[in-house]
């Protein structure tokens, strides 16, 4: 049985901000769904009451005090960008 | 002779006697690279203009001011950590045209604190994606040893360029092996830190939850002073630990009289090649020899390391891969017709199949009706594994084994299998997962003439043992000794 059906896989990559060919899609299918087989072996352990590990340090949250500090200024910010106008990003319109 | 088969210590008393001068070691460095890295393909980006300014800064300032730990010295940056005016580009097309970053990382900072002279950005797998340096989207670094087979990854280029005498030292990353395995199949000295060791402020992150930051180098002291050099606690990364970095040079006394290891019977079973074992062992019969004693124990959930690492770092690597969308930095499309059209076409133009695998992976884990099914699941067995680990280092001072299972493999050979690929790094995996730290120091050659890597784990922030117990192999052997031909037939 396949985990992960090609309209999947378009959907994913959809909201993963891909854009994938046919072509490709039949490639990703192929490759994830036995990924994916792969992974279901942890179904084996049973994981009743065991806590998930987000991260190995026993870390709170971390916080300081919220004060602003000079940092980048924003004509180099703005030398890194595709485009910009007016000291500000430039992008496609957003509304259609 | 080359100046890089010198030690640190050694470097720095020839600097300070005025033997040899930081020009000379600098140009060493651009020497060896015009001669033979155009069949090793280690470096991205070089700083010639910048380094030779820095050397004879250093040079006039030799015995007239503190010096720096690391002073004059070569070194070679994976192209994943950020170089205030120095290209980076994570080996992307994304980033093809990221010439000026306008910070440097935490690592970097330190590393000009301590007077280093950073040569240029080493060359890796996409976004640190990969175990053989074949997902760099400009060219495949290729292992010193012979050049038709591939160095590792995803720091292939900063374990190659050390082998190949390119530079004195590197930094490479490692989220699932990435130094380690690299450094065994280039035979040099390794080290994943403790997570939370090294400051990863100015890392490109790819899975923040294992990511570290760390040293390769030709010798185990070597290594220990480039760590000392980088950790310590950073307010610019809440993850980084606030504790203390102890002197890890101080530990390496020779001795592991009385030293207790692990040996795990899952990293000596199938699928570890019989070469890989029998160097493995010969290195343990070392250990007694020198008053060590070890036992087999157990990693129980050992094999289900690969599944649990590529659910969790893929989910992580899709969000922080979220950041790169054309409008900030980058590459953007031409002529989109639309935001989204724009935010798509940039990303998929600037990204491998590898990363988009592995974005699609983690975006699938983590969508709404897989969550707990794939992510949580991982996260639960997360914690399985590292109570293995934390079980077996109650009772025993390190865990030994091979770091990979077998030596390097060739260009090519695997390239178009994912899942034998992701398999390379299962004796890798599990340490990050955990959280520990581990070196991995040569200790045997394959009948090809390619190098073998023994892997040394330890106890969280407990980088000291791990040095002392590898130093003191280093010491009894003299594999670190050897030097790769660049042999090769390769086209």
């Amino acid at each position: 049985m396949s985990r992960i059906s090609k309209e999947e896989v378009k959907h994913v990559a959809n909201l993963a901000r891909l854009a994938i060919s046919e072509k490709e899609a039949d490639m990703f299918t192929k490759q994830l769904d036995d990924i994916i087989t792969y992974a279901e072996q942890l179904n084996e352990l049973d994981t009743t009451d065991v806590e998930p590990t987000t991260h190995v340090l026993d870390l709170k949250n971390v916080m300081r005090k919220d004060e602003p500090r000079k940092w980048l200024e924003k004509e180099d910010v703005l030398k890194n960008a595709p485009d910009h106008k007016d000291g500000q990003f430039k992008v496609p319109s957003i509304l259609e | 002779m080359s100046l890089f088969d010198y030690t640190l210590k050694e470097l720095q008393e020839k600097l300070h006697n005025k033997e040899i001068s930081v020009t000379e070691l600098v140009e060493e460095s651009y020497q060896r690279i015009e001669a033979v890295d155009g069949k090793v393909k280690a470096f991205l980006t070089l700083n010639k203009e910048q380094a030779l300014k820095q050397a004879e800064e250093l040079d006039a300032a030799r015995g007239t001011e503190g010096t720096g730990a690391l002073f004059g010295l070569p070194i070679g940056v994976k192209d994943n950590i950020v170089t205030n005016g120095l290209r980076t580009t994570c080996a992307s097309q994304f980033l093809d045209n990221f010439i000026n970053p306008l910070y440097d990382a935490t690592v970097v900072e330190k590393l000009a604190d301590a007077k280093a002279v950073t040569i240029g950005k080493l060359n890796m797998d996409e976004f640190a994606m990969g175990s053989s340096n074949e997902n760099s989207s400009y060219y495949a670094t290729r292992n010193p040893w012979n050049t038709d087979y591939v160095p590792g990854g995803s720091s292939g280029g900063s374990a190659a360029a050390v082998a190949a005498g390119e530079v004195f030292f590197s930094l490479g990353s490692d989220t699932g092996g990435s130094i380690r395995q690299p450094a065994a199949f280039c035979g040099v000295v390794g080290l994943k830190p403790t997570y939370g060791r090294v400051s990863r402020f100015g890392l490109v992150a790819f899975a923040s939850s294992l990511d570290q930051i760390g040293p390769v180098t030709r010798t185990v002291e070597d290594n220990a002073y480039l760590l000392e050099a980088i950790s310590g606690h950073d307010k610019m990364d809440a993850t980084s630990a606030d504790v203390d970095v102890p002197n890890f040079t101080e530990a390496l006394t020779g001795d592991v009289k009385g030293l207790r290891i692990a040996v795990p019977k899952e990293y000596l079973s199938e699928g570890v090649s019989e070469e890989v074992k029998e160097a493995v062992m010969s290195a343990l019969r070392k250990y007694e020899e020198l008053g060590a004693t070890w036992e087999e124990v157990s990693l129980p959930h050992s094999k289900y390391a690969v599944a649990t690492y590529y659910l969790i770092a893929s989910s992580e690597a899709s969000a922080n891969l979220a950041r790169f969308d054309g409008v900030r930095y980058g590459v953007r499309t031409q002529n989109a017709e639309s935001m989204l059209d724009m935010f798509k076409r940039s990303r998929s133009e600037g990204f491998g199949d590898e990363v988009k695998r592995r974005i699609m992976l983690g975006t699938f884990a983590l969508s709404s009706g897989y969550y707990d099914a794939y992510y949580k699941k991982a996260q639960q067995v997360r914690t399985l594994i590292k109570n293995d680990f934390e079980k077996v280092l109650e009772d025993y001072d390190v865990i030994i084994g091979p770091t990979t299972p077998t030596p390097a493999f060739k260009v090519g050979e695997i390239v178009d299998d994912p899942l034998t690929m992701y398999a390379n790094d299962i004796l890798t995996i599990p340490v990050n997962l955990a959280g520990v730290p581990g070196i991995s120091v040569p200790c045997g050659f394959s009948s090809d003439g390619l190098p073998i890597g023994l892997q040394i784990i330890g106890k969280h922030f407990d980088e000291s043992t791990v040095y002392r117990t590898a130093h003191a192999f280093e010491q009894a052997t003299d594999f670190h000794k050897q030097r790769p031909s660049l042999g090769g037939a390769q086209s």
